[in-house]
């Protein structure tokens, strides 16, 4: 039984599974995760997918808000502009998907680099402002551009197509976007233990400090502005492919702050508090819905207080973790598996 | 001409509202460093409250008035002490997603109780427009810029003079100095909330009377951002500049632009100025620029 960390090399330091354990239960889990499409209904596979995207967009963010420490009110633009760019190349170009998804990341991760461009002169209030101008005028853009992105009726886009193989159902979409999200946390997980990733974390803990150490501090924060909106833009290309339709409607302000709510909720700067928290969030008005749908016999007017009820919930989810839970469900996690770990003898 | 002389004339009216509203949030930044993102919610809960008090109780418009600046003033007292009590001395993020947060309660809990019907006060000012020159303006409009240019003189004077006032502004300019003259540093928080959300209402009554209220009606707060931002955060002078400049910006570029584009350049135009502005100025207009020792 492990009672500690003793680690004697620095090989073991720098291990991504610290143990045989860890190893073990991931290999479950993603076990579990291929086995899961082929137990359960439509609806649930419509969830999961709709979570795994959530759960890219949200890891992006994380490398932003979490690592950098720069506050994003612009995420769902960045979606937004995924989700236009491959509708758009679909559509117009007839390009394929898998050249459609790197194009959203990295045309994302562009106009991520032209919103991170004022972080050269202001940070912390300032650059959060900033941002939610960048949400506000992508909004008003994806509203108003109507020979390019179909005004508010948006754009319909054909099935993706991959390999000649049509993805035309949730299952087949589950089999796409899971991999994609495996491959982004992945990539996430080990973004923080490179040069860049450990400068990001430099930059949230003191800037000043990190610029005295020689990070630059305007070519990195646009590298993590960067590297965020290109995981929404991935996002955003998947979430096209799943709706099969793009609106505006998709990514207004609220969606920035949910995707806010839910490295909150899970866990700021910690890549499995960006997966809890997107869960958690896509989950919560679901379970609220169906909660109140039990009660709905008794009372009509009942489903007409769903949509502020969920509304008061989101909200106090957000105030609660803060003042309760700062750290989130990530350090909520890591507490009861040191339980277990310990168990019986905790000390 | 006469086109561009009403713009300018009904934004300047629109932009002494704004000023009220950045007011409120200013107050609140200057002396707690906490940036309100429910400064539009407490002002859309505020115009309920005069609905409230108004139209359901039947109450004359002046006692309504007063009890809705008591309301607010209970409303600010108990979110401070309720839930920003507990965040001082945490991150940014944290301190502005707690009070996104509270927006979004606010506003579920007005849809909740008043639900989402769109409402409207009945005239409290005679209906007659007001023309000045030729220039002609609605009533609505005129009387609602008087009432937000009293109230913004009033609590400038406060700010300035009363007693109240000078400690909030020791102890925004340096709390430990503030905390050893014998000011109260923690009340003063208290202070500012009340006061913050009973400007954030007076605005919210003076919108809500020229446009009707709605529980969406808090979305107007966005809008605080660019003023304040404008004007720096932490400047009450800047607050009052930045809100007649946003609602000059707005009304003129909406009535010039809106027939090409098919509208909304009203809310767009603001932001897109708050961009350049950044570019230019990073601390506003008259914002203080930071100087950090490690």
């Amino acid at each position: 039984m492990r009672m500690g960390d003793f680690k004697q090399t620095y090989a073991a330091d720098e291990a991504v599974f610290r143990s045989g354990t860890v190893r073990f239960w991931l290999v479950v889990l993603l076990l579990a995760l291929a086995a899961f499409p082929f137990m359960v209904g439509p609806y649930l596979l419509y969830m999961a997918n709709l979570t795994g995207v959530a759960i890219i967009a949200a890891v992006g963010l994380n490398i932003l808000t979490g690592a950098a420490g720069q506050i994003s009110l612009g995420h769902a633009a960045f979606v937004g502009i995924g989700a236009y760019t491959s509708a758009i190349l679909t559509t117009k170009l007839g390009l394929p998907f898998l050249v459609c998804l790197p194009l959203s990341g990295l045309s994302a991760a562009f106009f991520g680099i032209i919103v991170g461009a004022p972080s050269m002169r202001m940070k912390g209030l300032y650059l959060c402002i900033a941002t939610l101008a960048a949400q506000v005028i992508f909004d008003f853009i994806f509203v108003h551009w109507t020979s390019v992105t179909g005004g508010i009726r948006g754009i319909n886009v054909p099935s993706a197509e991959l390999f000649g193989y049509k993805l035309d159902t949730e299952f087949k979409m589950y089999f796409v976007t899971i991999p994609i999200m495996i491959a982004a946390i992945t990539a996430a997980r080990n973004l923080f233990r490179t040069r860049v990733g450990r400068a990001f974390i430099a930059i949230r803990d003191r800037d000043i400090s990190a610029e005295l150490m020689g990070i630059n501090l305007f070519q990195y924060k646009l590298y993590a502005f960067a590297a965020s909106s290109f995981y929404a833009g991935v996002a955003g290309c998947l979430q096209v492919y799943l709706l099969r339709i793009v609106t505006p409607e998709h990514f207004p302000l609220h969606e920035s702050i949910r995707y806010l709510a839910m490295i909150i909720v899970g866990g700021l700067g910690s890549v499995l508090g960006s997966i809890f928290g997107a869960i958690f969030m896509t989950m919560v008005p679901e379970a609220l819905q169906s909660g109140l749908a039990m009660f709905q016999g008794m009372d009509d007017k009942l489903m007409s207080y769903l949509f502020p009820l969920q509304t008061v919930v989101f909200g106090l989810l957000i105030v609660a973790f803060l003042v309760f839970e700062p750290h989130g469900l990530a350090e909520m996690w890591r507490r009861v598996k040191n339980y277990f770990r310990l168990w019986p003898f905790e000390h | 001409m006469d086109i561009l002389l009403q713009l300018i004339v009904s934004g300047i009216a629109v932009g002494g509202v704004y000023a009220l509203i950045a007011l409120g949030f200013v107050l609140i930044y200057k002396a707690t460093s906490i940036i309100n993102f429910a400064t539009g919610e407490f002002m859309m809960i505020g115009a309920y409250f005069f609905y409230t008090f108004m139209v359901m109780a039947g109450l004359p418009p002046i006692p309504s008035f007063l009890l809705v600046m008591l309301c607010s003033a209970l409303l600010g007292l108990f979110v401070e002490r309720a839930i920003l009590r507990h965040m001082l001395g945490q991150p940014t993020i944290s301190i502005v997603m707690v009070t996104i947060g509270l927006s979004s309660i606010l506003m579920g809990l007005a849809e909740m109780i008043w639900s989402t019907d769109f409402k409207s006060f009945p005239a409290l000012f005679p209906r007659a427009p007001v023309i000045i020159g030729d220039i002609i303006v609605r009533s609505n409009l005129f009387w609602g810029f008087v009432v937000a240019m009293l109230a913004v003189i009033v609590f400038a004077l406060l700010f300035k003079y009363a007693k109240v006032g000078v400690a909030m502004r020791a102890t925004a300019g340096d709390q430990m100095a503030a905390f050893s003259m014998g000011i109260n540093v923690r009340s003063m928080f208290t202070v500012a909330w009340s006061m913050g959300a009973i400007a954030a209402a007076l605005g919210g009554v003076i919108i809500g009377n020229i446009g009707g209220i709605q529980p969406t009606l808090g979305s107007i707060g966005l809008k605080i951002f660019p003023v304040v931002i404008l004007g720096g955060l932490d400047s009450i002078a800047g607050a009052v500049v930045g809100g007649f400049i946003v609602g000059l910006v707005e009304n003129i570029a909406g009535g010039y632009l809106d027939p090409y584009v098919g509208g909304g350049v009203k809310d767009l135009a603001p932001f897109v100025v708050l961009v350049l502005i950044l570019f230019i100025k990073p601390y506003g207009l008259f914002g203080k620029q930071d100087i950090e020792r490690l």
